[in-house]
Order: structure tokens, then C-alpha cells, then sequence
């Protein structure tokens, strides 16, 4: 008898959806075998991640507002992976977001106080998108291999924030980070905790569901994604989509960035590099880049983080085990998805 | 033919069927193939021929019957066991890497390879193998370099290398020309007298009678008939696989030319990794109301020609005019809206994007029009509305417009490709190879279409490997050999053997010179 993988005829719907829950299943049986290694008892550490993450107003509010820049970010690296452009710079673009609105904050002293915030969020996401056209650019132009070029470009955005709140934009107090932004100028809470970058999150989930699925350029995008030769025959110009898509892509990460300073540190300083980004990637794909589906794996990946944090305070363990128990959600998630157009098949061997 | 009656047969597929989402695939078909015998599998494009060579070497599994190799019952899961039973299969597409040396390819992912091989004793045997069957490669000559027809040679020789002995040719011919189809059929006579045997999958009549011992007729995943191929015509095979008599002539109204509607004037296109150019300073004229055909051996610079036209290649000099307007290394989008539709050679890489549906395949053009968008927003209704038309129009055998394209037959892909060109086309239509690989119905559905283009007064361009194709459909013929055009000839004062001087690089020459 042996077992083969076999790809399934046609794809099953029930499957798309008792498969991630199977998965699911699967990593809270891996987490248990490691907690019980770690003398903890598993259910009472999944409990409390449980309550950790949404046990009461304020800690639902907290994982809310975690999964919002999660959100964008994955918004943002999916449209560049529509075209199987793997935009893995969502990091640096994120970055970019949040010193130009420290930079227009801090610098901009022209401009009238209310106007601080909305000019300060279009110049992080015009930062953010320069910063993703480049990698953009030299593809479309020359077949530079992006995963190289966005992923490098990460560390030098990186690099230039911390030479920017540890030495040239840093307060005269203090030895990190810049000078705080004027109160007037943060993006205002809507309940507790969130802040209304929620609404902001809310509204491009559906302008990019509108522009993925039912514009002209969201059906090239597909025909590129899917053909890039059949769409170049059809008058489809490649070069062109792919700057005009990194553009958009890293315009959202670089919102997502600018947001979240503005709602949180209200300044820029350690921290800023918050992985955001590169988590983007796993929301993205997770989601199937579908906007919708996006928002429920932004939540589940911002409830791991907040959960973890009572983890560590209600069990005493170690900071690491959260991310732990992170990976080991991903693993079978990610690994379970070729399940989806895939089936496996026992073949029982016959007598000869 | 079954000279010695009790012989086991090397392949016996008894009562085998396959289902796809949709469709039954292969309806109780039975087969037989025996000893220095070439089966010829014949029918239409959907028939069920590949699909049921294919359960024979692994690749899908047949849901019902049972498959027995030399009298046993054989339990075949990857086309490595077919193997190791001494079965092997050319697909339509070469499974070859291209930047890999020939005999790197002959013995790449064979199980039983050392860690490092040792290349001397492959390209001995290699060479040895050649010499013996005919098939003459060098062994060291990289895959990118080499004919379609040597390529073929290579992929025999992967199976022979092997230690095959039933060989699965699915349309072999469909790629070369009329010198390399007759070198292979020597070759495969070569085989036989070893004892090998072979199925051969074709749709052509006169390849069943020149190749084949018997054959079997498959028509909508069943057999029809199965007959020793001496004393059959190619008519009675044409009926079998149609169920209906085929017209071999086609009805077209008078030759009437207009005004020059395509000018290609002395262009050149460089090739920049290759000594020669692809286009070597070409001229060409194509009126309104007329269908240029352009013959010539593939590769002899006839796809470069079409897509220097369609913007989608840069013109090194030499200008491009279309109504008298130059339109030399326009994008191909603007080509596109001068009116020029385009039939891609390789239809399923160029044409369509497999992971669409049916339905947004045939809107690829006029998805940009009011015909289908308000804006920059498509409307779904109208689109819909839209295909419906097209697929009914042009008969596309479709489960429905949401069909991804990928799982429809090669006929109807070709089908839904001629309905978005033949629906969106303003004045220009280029056809390259339209109906390679087709069936006789999809065939004669392309070669009418086309001639009802003309008749409409559009100019039209046709390149084919196919003389005859070529001299029922065109009215001139311009034949094209390394780069060049080596004559054009008005196609009612040529004949087969001048065109074939043509294309073998004889410039010039006039019939009984």
C-alpha cells in the first residue's frame, strides 16, 4: 500500500474551508506538545492567549488596533502579488510612511496645524510608493530581480530612521527618537484604543476589492498575473502595470506606516521597524489576496501577538514561546493549503 | 499486420473510462496494439486520444478497466513506471530543456544515474543509438539550437536511450515538414523491424494510411471503429471521426483586390544572440479582400514577421504602414486599434490565459470598448452578453462561459481565439498556424472563417506549414526562407514542387525552366 498526492479534478469548496480549519486544528495540537515539553498545561495557556487577546474591552481594542497596520500592509503587498511581483519591501516601505509624516511634522512649520496630519499621511504614502517604484522600475525596465532589489531596500530604509532618531532628527531630550508630534495632530481614537486609521483600513479594503475585481486595470492585472505573454499579445502594456501596481502597493504600506506613528509613538523611534511588513506578506498570502478575507487574517494574526504578550505575563513563559506558538500556527496553515487543489489517495496494492 | 494470430499483444486497455469535471473523457474504450505493429489512434480534437495514451503512461489514472503490458496486468501511477515497462510517450509538447545539451536531456532524471555521470560512455551510447535508427543529433549541440524536427529526434532518442519499446507519438507530424515527416516515418519502419511497436495520435488521413498498420477511430471519447488500415480511404476515415461527410473544397467569392491595406517595407530585425537576422529587408503587400499566405519551414522568420507587424518585436530599419500610415514599432496596443487582430502561433502560451474563464478569454480585446465597459469599469452583465454571442456564434464546446479556458480542447481554445480576433478585427487579420493541431472540423472552421474575412474585405495574412492549406486558402503565397522572402507567387500559376524549391532556399526558380 502506498499514499500519492494526486491534484483533485475540480476545486472543492468545502475543502477551502475545512482545510485551514484542519490546519488550524493541527497547530494547537503541535503548540500543546510544546507547551507540555515547557510544563505548562496547554489549555490553560490557549485560554489565556484567548483572554489575552480579547478577554475584555480593552484587550479586544488592543488587538484591533495591532491588526489594522497588519491589514494594510497585506492589502499592500497583494496587489504587487497579483502580477507575481514579489514585493517583499513592505517593511521599508512602512518605514518610509512614518519619516515622512515625522518629517512633515517635524519640518513643515509653514503649514497650518490641521493640516499636518492629512499632509503628513500623503507624504508617507508618496514615500512609500517612490520607495516600492524603484524595485518597480528597474524590473519593468531592465529585469532586475525583485526579490533582491525590495528586500535590500528594506534595510536602508531601516538604517536611515534609526541614523534619523538616534542622531539628526532626534529631541534635545531623550536619547531615541524625535520630538513628539503636536496632540492636534494625531490620528484621532474612535473607540478606547483604535484610532481611526480603522476606517482608513476599512475604506482601501474596499476600493481595492472595487479596483481588483471589477475595473478594466484590475482585469489586467489579472491577465498579467496569470499570462503576462497572452497579456502582452492582447495590447496590455507589462511595464507600465507593473510600476503603476508597486506603486500602489508600497503607497499602501507606506500609509499603513505614516498611520500608525501618528496613532501610536506619535514619533519616530525605536520600534518603527515592527516586522508590520513582512507579516503583511503571510496575511496577503494567507488570504488568497482577496481584500475581504484579508481583514479575518489580520485579526488572527494581531490576536497570536497580543495573546503571546499575556502568555508571557499570565504563565511565565518566556517571551520567545509566543513566537513560538506563532510559527506553528503558520506552518500548518501554509503547509496545508496545496490540500486545497491537491487530494491524497491510498493505493492499495494488488496481488500480482 | 496480425501476421502470426496467437501473438500476445504488448498493450491490451480493456474497457477503460475516464471522467473530467464535465465531460466523460474516455467511454469504455478497448485497445489493442501488438508486436511491429503501428496502431494509428484517430479523431477529432476531444476525442479522447491523448487523454487515453495518457492513462497508458501514468499520468492520470483511469477511473474504470483495466491496462495489460505484455499479457500482465500492469499498475501504472507516473510515467516512471510506464518506464520501467518499456512504455514511453512524445507529447505534442517537447518536454526538453532548452539552455541543456542534448545529451544532458537524454539522460536527465534517469533514476539509475551515478552521482556524477560519466558523459563519454552517454554520448558513446547516444551516438550508437543514432546511427542505428537514423537519428542523427549531435550530442553535444544545446537544445535552443536545434530544430523543431531534431528536437523530436531527441526526444526519441530520450525513450529509445531508455529501453523503450512501445512508443506513444502523439501528433508527431504536426510540427515538421513534409521531408522530416517522411525521415521519421523511417525511422519508426527502422523500429518496427526490431520488434518495437508504436501508437501513433493523429488527426491527418493520409498520415494513418502512409504510417499505420491499423487503426482505430475514437469519436466522442468512444470507439467507433477499428479496421486494418489497407483498404481504407481517406474519406471513409474522415466520416468515421466526424460522423458526417467533410468538405474538402472550400466555397470563396472572386479574387477582387482593393487598395494596399498592409505595407511591410524593407524591414530588418535584428537578432541579437544569433549570426543572421530574423528578417533580412522583407516587402510585402497585402490588399483588401485578399489572403497572403506565407510558407516556409518554421523558423525561417514567419512568427518574427507577424509580430514585427503586431508591435510586439522592434523593427531594426524598413517601415510598417497600415492604411499608409506609418506604424513601425508602434506598441501593440496601438496596432491593436489600427484594426489589426492577431491569431498567435502557440495558442495556449500566446493566445489565451489558461487560468481565465472562457468568457473573459473572449473579452481580452473589447473589454476596453462600450461594449463591454462603462468607463473604467466592466460591466459583468455586458460581458456576459457578450460571450454568450461568441460562443454561440462560433460554436465554442464549452460546459459554460465560466469554464477556465485551460480545460476546453485544443479546437475550441483555437475556436474561442478566432471569435475574439475574427469579432474585434478592424481591417487586418493575421493567422499563424491556425490550424495546426486541429481536427478537420476545427480545421475547416478556421480555413472559412478566414476566407469569409476576405470576402468581407479585410486583408488578410496566413502563415502555414501547410502547402495545401495554403493553396485552398490564399490567393498568393510569398515563401519565406532564413529571413527572406524568396518569391511571391499569384497561387494559381505555382505548384507544390516550385514552393517546395522555395522554402528548401532555391531562389527564383521557374516551373519547367
Amino acid at each position: 500500500m502506498r499514499i500519492v498526492v494526486e491534484k483533485r479534478d475540480n476545486k472543492s469548496k468545502s475543502a477551502a474551508v475545512l482545510i485551514p480549519l484542519a490546519s488550524f486544528a493541527i497547530s494547537l495540537i503541535l503548540g500543546a506538545i510544546v507547551l507540555l515539553a515547557s510544563r505548562s498545561n496547554p489549555l490553560q495557556a490557549y485560554s489565556a492567549m484567548l483572554d489575552g487577546a480579547f478577554g475584555n474591552a480593552r484587550r479586544f481594542q488592543y488587538t484591533i488596533v495591532e491588526s489594522i497596520p497588519l491589514l494594510m500592509c497585506g492589502l499592500g503587498v497583494g496587489v504587487a502579488f497579483r502580477l507575481k511581483f514579489w514585493n517583499i519591501g513592505a517593511e521599508g516601505q512602512y518605514v518610509w510612511g512614518a519619516i515622512g509624516i515625522t518629517w512633515v511634522m517635524q519640518f513643515w512649520k509653514f503649514l497650518p496645524v490641521p493640516m499636518l496630519l492629512p499632509i503628513g499621511l500623503l507624504v508617507g504614502m508618496t514615500l512609500g510608493a517612490v520607495w516600492a517604484g524603484v524595485p518597480g522600475y528597474l524590473k519593468a525596465q531592465w529585469s532586475v530581480d525583485e526579490t533582491l532589489t525590495t528586500l535590500m531596500l528594506n534595510y536602508v530604509a531601516i538604517g536611515l530612521a534609526e541614523y534619523l532618531y538616534i542622531s539628526a532628527w532626534k529631541a534635545p531630550l531623550g536619547n531615541m527618537g524625535t520630538p513628539e508630534f503636536p496632540h492636534e495632530a494625531w490620528l484621532p481614537p474612535v473607540w478606547g484604543k483604535i484610532h481611526s486609521g480603522l476606517y482608513i483600513a476599512l475604506a482601501f479594503v474596499v476600493l481595492l476589492w472595487f479596483l481588483l475585481y471589477k475595473t478594466r486595470w484590475g482585469f489586467e492585472l489579472n491577465m498579467i498575473g496569470k499570462n503576462p505573454r497572452a497579456a502582452r499579445y492582447q495590447g496590455v502594456s507589462i511595464k507600465r502595470n507593473i510600476v503603476l501596481a508597486m506603486l500602489l502597493s508600497g503607497a499602501i504600506c507606506g500609509l499603513a506606516g505614516s498611520m500608525n506613528t501618528a496613532a501610536i509613538a506619535h514619533r519616530l523611534t525605536k520600534g518603527v521597524d515592527g516586522g508590520y511588513g513582512f507579516t503583511g506578506i503571510i496575511i496577503a498570502w494567507m488570504a488568497g489576496l482577496n481584500p475581504f478575507a484579508s481583514i479575518l487574517v489580520a485579526i488572527v494574526m494581531a490576536a497570536l501577538t497580543t495573546g503571546a504578550d499575556a502568555l508571557q505575563i499570565a504563565m511565565k513563559l518566556p517571551e520567545s514561546m509566543g513566537e513560538v506558538l506563532q510559527g506553528l500556527v503558520l506552518i500548518p496553515l501554509l503547509a496545508g493549503s496545496i490540500f486545497v487543489e491537491h487530494k491524497l489517495k491510498v493505493i492499495k496494492k494488488e496481488a500480482a | 499486420m496480425n501476421q502470426q494470430t496467437p501473438q500476445i499483444p504488448v498493450v491490451r486497455m480493456e474497457h477503460i473510462t475516464k471522467h473530467f469535471p464535465g465531460v466523460l473523457a474516455n467511454d469504455d474504450v478497448s485497445l489493442e496494439l501488438y508486436p511491429g505493429q503501428v496502431l494509428a489512434l484517430l479523431g477529432e480534437n476531444g476525442a479522447g486520444k491523448s487523454t487515453l495514451m495518457n492513462m497508458l503512461v501514468g499520468l492520470y489514472r483511469p477511473d474504470g478497466g483495466s491496462i495489460y503490458i505484455r499479457g500482465e496486468l500492469a499498475d501504472i501511477h507516473s510515467p516512471q513506471d510506464s518506464m520501467a515497462l518499456g512504455v514511453g510517450m512524445i507529447h505534442q509538447e517537447f518536454m526538453l530543456v532548452g539552455n541543456m545539451t542534448v545529451a544532458e536531456n537524454i539522460v536527465l532524471g534517469m533514476r539509475d544515474l551515478p552521482f556524477v555521470p560519466k558523459i563519454d560512455e552517454i554520448r558513446a551510447r547516444i551516438t550508437e543509438l543514432s546511427k542505428r535508427y537514423g537519428l542523427q543529433v549531435d550530442p553535444d549541440a544545446v537544445i535552443h539550437d536545434l530544430s523543431v524536427g531534431e528536437q523530436q529526434r531527441v526526444e526519441i532518442l530520450k525513450l529509445v536511450y531508455r529501453g523503450a519499446d512501445i512508443l506513444i507519438l502523439d501528433e508527431p507530424t504536426a510540427v515538421l515538414t513534409p521531408g522530416e515527416s517522411r525521415d521519421l516515418n523511417k525511422i519508426i519502419k527502422k523500429m518496427l523491424s526490431e520488434g518495437k511497436s508504436a501508437i501513433f495520435i493523429t488527426h491527418k488521413m493520409d498520415e494513418v494510411i502512409e504510417f499505420s498498420h491499423k487503426v482505430q477511430v475514437l469519436r466522442k471519447g468512444k470507439t467507433v471503429n477499428t479496421c486494418d488500415t489497407a483498404g481504407v480511404t481517406p474519406q471513409d476515415l474522415a466520416n468515421m471521426m466526424v460522423g458526417r461527410d467533410i468538405l474538402f473544397s472550400l466555397d470563396r467569392c472572386a479574387y477582387n483586390p482593393g487598395g494596399v491595406k498592409l505595407k511591410v517595407d524593407h524591414v530588418t530585425v535584428v537578432n541579437p544572440i544569433g549570426s543572421r537576422p530574423f528578417l533580412d529587408d522583407v516587402s510585402l503587400e497585402i490588399h483588401r479582400g485578399e489572403i497572403i499566405g506565407i510558407a516556409g519551414v518554421a523558423g525561417n522568420g514567419q512568427t518574427q514577421l507577424t509580430e514585427a507587424i503586431t508591435g510586439l518585436l522592434h523593427c531594426t530599419s524598413g517601415k510598417i504602414l497600415i492604411d499608409g500610415k506609418d506604424m513601425t514599432n508602434s506598441t501593440p496596443l496601438q496596432v491593436i486599434r489600427a484594426g489589426v487582430s492577431h491569431i498567435p502561433a502557440d495558442r495556449g502560451a500566446n493566445g489565451v490565459v489558461g487560468d481565465m474563464s472562457v468568457g473573459d478569454n473572449l473579452a481580452m480585446k473589447k473589454y476596453r470598448t462600450s461594449e463591454i465597459s462603462r468607463g473604467a469599469v466592466i460591466k459583468r452583465s455586458f460581458l456576459r452578453a457578450f460571450a454568450d454571442k461568441l460562443i454561440e456564434a462560433f460554436v465554442i464546446k464549452t460546459p459554460d462561459q465560466d469554464t477556465c479556458v485551460k480545460f476546453l480542447s485544443g479546437g475550441n481554445i483555437q475556436k474561442t481565439i478566432l471569435a475574439r480576433e475574427i469579432d474585434s478585427c478592424g481591417g487586418v487579420l493575421i493567422a499563424v498556424y491556425p490550424s495546426r493541431g486541429l481536427d478537420v472540423g476545427a480545421t475547416e472552421a478556421v480555413r472559412q472563417n478566414l476566407i469569409l474575412q476576405r470576402d468581407k474585405g479585410n486583408a488578410v495574412l496566413l502563415v502555414s506549414e501547410e502547402l495545401d492549406e495554403l493553396q485552398m486558402v490564399a490567393d498568393k503565397i510569398a515563401v519565406m526562407f532564413e529571413g527572406r522572402i524568396m518569391g511571391i507567387r499569384d497561387v494559381k500559376e505555382t505548384n507544390t514542387e516550385e514552393l517546395g524549391m522555395m522554402m528548401a532556399g532555391a531562389a527564383g526558380v521557374r516551373r519547367n525552366a
